[in-house]
């Protein structure tokens, strides 16, 4: 347990890339099985366990000290798995850490009153960086900056001689913690483990952002294919041997909450496309398919309200077959065929938009013509020779998002952040003009945002804050918003969607600081009449 | 307690806040003034509790020595060195200085008046410390603590485990140079002795701001081994090499010498991650010159006042703790002593 709170607790230190890969893969190096493969399954989010909830880690401690004191540590810390590991009040006597495997072990198989007693204990036989880390564990989340894909990427090179990632990545679906099968074959005395997992993830190929500026200037029009960029979440059908699954980009398995979806998908294969919420064929919004997603189950009121299905762009695997080595181009026409022959409502094809010129697709991004194009999130370039290959390789694919809209709005509440930004006030809501019921030029919240600035400008925003506070409500403070002093915002956002939550009676989709215009005075600022105008035009 | 009453002395006749500092009228003089004061008994040599200008110093020749070594030797008017242990009368009231564990030359202030004990803490901390002597306990009928890590949430761990984690970065990463950022006067000359006992004996790289505090603890005795300046040699020299500097160097400019450092900072606020965040430090060591809470509380117990009073710090957690455990506390709030290392 302790080399691996030594892990967790330097990797949420660490920013750099590379050294979080030495930290990880000396890690898995220096540690024998299974403790380090129950740590990888950590790192990789493939660990869940139900048993022990943050409240009933609260009580705990709260029943061994006193109530007011655990209150102020809290408020100090911010964090309450930090709070509890640093402020734990350990009962003599507990003096053998557990092992990482004897905590998996425990919480996969005790019942939840067994679970509460041993977690007590191991609390009291831990040191505060591994109760911390004991902790996290269990309440799931480890949020150690480190992804997935950087984990299995240090368990590439954690061999004599490095593989390629994505080898881990294609392999990765077949195997089940605690991976001494995996690491075996990389330390050079076990065989390869087999990939052939049917049903299993294929990694998914990403783009990169488009760069107008410079990348048209480099690219050829002709060897480019465009589609929409649909705003859902990427998804990738599979239906092999008889099993059928569907998986998020990052290999997430969220079958069961789309049995819709997966029974769709009646021949062998596997496609890649965007999931949606779709109605006679046409998409619904993303706040449509928000009610279906993070569910463990659905019932048959949801499904007939939210339909859901696919808008295909991509196939993996076509029978028996890997399609992913054919040119794009050929994996299209295949693509169009096998969707034709489903003959599902449940899955179409995302159309291909022909064009010339760079000049011409631009005018297309520009001006979407009606329906579905129009509330996509800009367009995707594909190269028609391109492999399908995982990862986010430079010039295949590129994404070229729609511009944000923009409006300027007033900084009205300001809150406290979490983590590194704990003694700053950084999660900002902004409103913008309206008249109240006597007729009164007054502000309403319209939306909430917590990044898009730098640094700097979080300190000067932060002090703003502090010289300007009307009242505090807990970590909450209003600020001055008057027509002639106050802060503006030019707030960059997706798009809008009616809310019967917000009293403004809109929410926007991804808002976040684009510039500070300390140069504006509020009473110039937007008024909620100009949100309603680009509701309307939407 | 009922000592006191018998007596009808009232402790704030003997030890009072002022805006100085504390203040004891039938001795006339202060106890760590923030301001110049015609007679003072400074606790240790920290700048915020050691200033220039006053007339006339107590204390021990180590905190005058270091008090000369910043200030110059025209530091204050008049001075007198107190051994620890040896008794000064100011008046009718009887000063003695104690060992403090804090730093070399630290006391704590025993004040004695018509049968009347108060200890002023100033600074201390619990644990061995390489560079100068334990802390000790004087049986009192108030104890005026300090608390600057008095929350539950500070619990200093062993020191040595911290400089094995050091020492395992340095290890791991050799192509990059560990910078630890550490207070000039005690953490910087700790940590040092730290690492010679966990078998570091390669040069440590200093910054130049250290250089004259090193120097004074080798005059008192305590071996720091082989040092070397941080600003001479190429960049590649300084891979798998360890640097100690102030803290708010090791965010500067200064910094860009070394290979991609690794940001260390040595002070008990790395307990908290946040605060680590926040400074950029990617390895916390928990290393602390000060009590933590249960040294405050363990002390607190031992001695059992017949008063507390706080001086300075999160003093609303202690008082509570006190009170809770049957011991009267009183926070006094005494401004101008800064967190430790807040620099």
């Amino acid at each position: 347990m302790k080399a691996f709170a030594e892990l967790l607790d330097r990797l949420s230190l660490t920013a750099s890339r590379n050294a979080k890969l030495t930290l990880v893969r000396d890690y898995l190096r220096q540690t024998p099985d299974p403790d380090r493969g129950w740590a990888l399954a950590a790192l990789t989010g493939e660990l869940s366990f139900d048993a022990a909830k943050p409240a009933f880690i609260r009580k705990a401690v709260e029943a061994r000290m006193d109530p007011q004191l655990f209150a102020w540590s809290y408020d100090y810390v911010g964090d309450l798995a930090e709070t509890v590991a640093l402020v734990w009040p350990a009962r003599p006597g507990a003096n053998r850490e557990p092992q990482l495997s004897e905590v998996v072990d425990a919480l996969r198989g005790a019942t939840r009153p067994e679970v509460q007693r041993l977690i007590e204990g191991w609390l009291d036989a831990l040191q505060p960086t591994g109760r911390w880390a004991l902790l996290k564990l269990m309440t799931g989340g480890l949020r150690v900056g480190l992804t997935a894909r950087l984990a299995k990427r240090a368990v590439a090179d954690m061999g004599a001689e490095p593989v390629p990632a994505v080898e881990i990545e294609e392999l990765w679906h077949a195997l089940h913690p605690p991976y001494e099968d995996l690491f075996a074959w990389l330390e050079g005395h076990g065989e390869r483990p087999s990939s052939d997992n049917p049903g299993r993830f294929r990694p998914a190929m990403l783009a990169q952002a488009l760069d107008e500026a410079v990348d048209f200037g480099k690219l050829d029009p002709a060897d480019y294919s465009a589609e929409w960029k649909w705003d859902g979440i990427r998804v990738q059908a599979v239906n092999e041997g008889g099993v059928r699954r569907l998986y998020t980009r990052t290999g997430d398995d969220i079958s069961k909450g789309f049995p819709d979806v997966v029974d769709a998908l009646t021949a062998e294969g596997s496609i890649d496309g965007e999931l949606l919420v779709m109605r006679d064929g046409r998409i619904a919004s993303f706040g449509d398919l928000q009610q279906r997603l993070n569910r463990k189950s659905v019932d048959a009121k949801l499904l007939a309200k939210f339909p859901a299905g696919i808008r295909a762009y991509d196939l993996l695997a076509e029978g028996p077959e890997d399609t992913r080595p054919l040119p794009f181009a050929e994996r299209r026409r295949r693509l169009e065929a096998f969707v034709a022959r489903e003959q599902s409502d449940r899955i179409d094809l995302s159309p291909i938009q022909p064009f010339a010129t760079w000049a011409e697709l631009t005018a297309l991004r520009a001006n979407p013509p009606a329906g579905d194009p129009q509330v996509s999130e800009g367009l995707m370039l594909k190269r028609l020779d391109s492999i399908y290959e995982a990862g986010r390789p430079k010039g295949p694919w590129f994404k070229w998002k729609r511009d944000p809209l923009l409006i300027d709005a007033v900084l009205m509440y300001a809150q406290r952040g979490h983590g590194k930004r704990s003694s700053f006030y950084s999660d900002y809501t902004f409103g913008v003009w309206t008249e109240d019921d006597a007729g009164q030029r007054v502000l309403t919240p319209v939306g909430k945002a917590y990044f898009g600035f730098t640094d700097e400008e979080l300190k000067q925003i932060d002090k703003f804050v502090r010289d300007n506070t009307l009242e505090r409500f807990g970590p909450v403070r209003s600020v001055r918003a008057e027509p002639h002093h106050g802060l503006v915002f030019e707030v960059a956002f997706e798009g809008l969607q009616r809310s019967t939550r917000h009293k403004s009676g809109v929410a926007m989709r991804f808002p976040r600081i684009n510039r500070l215009r300390w140069d504006k005075p509020p009473g110039e600022a937007d008024a909620l009449s100009t949100l309603e105008r680009m509701l309307a035009a939407q | 307690m009922s000592y006191i009453r018998l007596l009808m002395i009232r402790p704030q006749d003997l030890l009072c806040p002022k805006p100085e500092g504390l203040y004891c009228p039938p001795g006339d003089f202060y106890i760590d003034p923030v301001r110049p004061v015609a007679r003072a008994v400074i606790t240790h040599g920290h700048a915020d509790h050691a200033r220039a200008g006053h007339g006339a110093v107590l204390a021990t020749p180590q905190t005058l020595d270091i008090m000369g070594e910043r200030y110059g030797l025209d530091f204050a008017q008049t001075v007198q060195a107190g051994a620890y242990g040896e008794k000064f009368a100011r008046d009718d009231v009887e000063v003695t200085l104690v060992p403090a564990g804090h730093v070399l030359g630290s006391a704590q202030a025993v004040v004695r008046w018509k049968g009347l004990t108060m200890v002023v803490s100033g600074d201390y901390k619990r644990r061995r410390d390489p560079t100068c002597p334990a802390f000790e306990p004087i049986p009192c009928d108030v104890f005026i603590s300090e608390a600057t890590f008095g929350l539950p949430v500070f619990r200093h761990p062993d020191d040595r485990e911290e400089i094995a984690r050091l020492l395992r970065s340095v290890a791991q990463f050799p192509e990059r140079s560990h910078l630890v950022g550490a207070y000039a006067l005690g953490k910087a000359q700790r940590i040092i002795r730290l690492l010679r006992e966990a078998g570091w004996d390669r040069p440590i790289h200093v910054h130049g701001a250290l250089e004259r505090l090193n120097a004074l603890y080798e005059r008192h005795g305590i071996d720091l081994g082989p040092l070397e300046p941080a600003t001479t040699g190429k960049k590649p020299d300084f891979a798998g090499q360890i640097v100690i500097a102030p803290p708010s160097a090791t965010q500067d400019r200064w910094s860009r010498r070394f290979p991609d450092p690794v940001t260390a900072f040595a002070s008990g606020w790395m307990q908290v991650r946040a605060r680590a965040r926040q400074r950029g430090v990617e390895l916390p060591l928990v290393i602390s010159d000060h009590a933590d809470w249960d040294e405050l509380t363990a002390t607190v117990d031992e001695l059992r006042p017949g008063e507390l009073w706080i001086t300075h710090g999160r003093e609303e957690a202690l008082a509570r703790w006190a009170e809770l455990h049957g011991v009267p506390a009183r926070a006094m709030a005494l401004v101008g002593y800064e967190e430790e290392d807040d620099d």
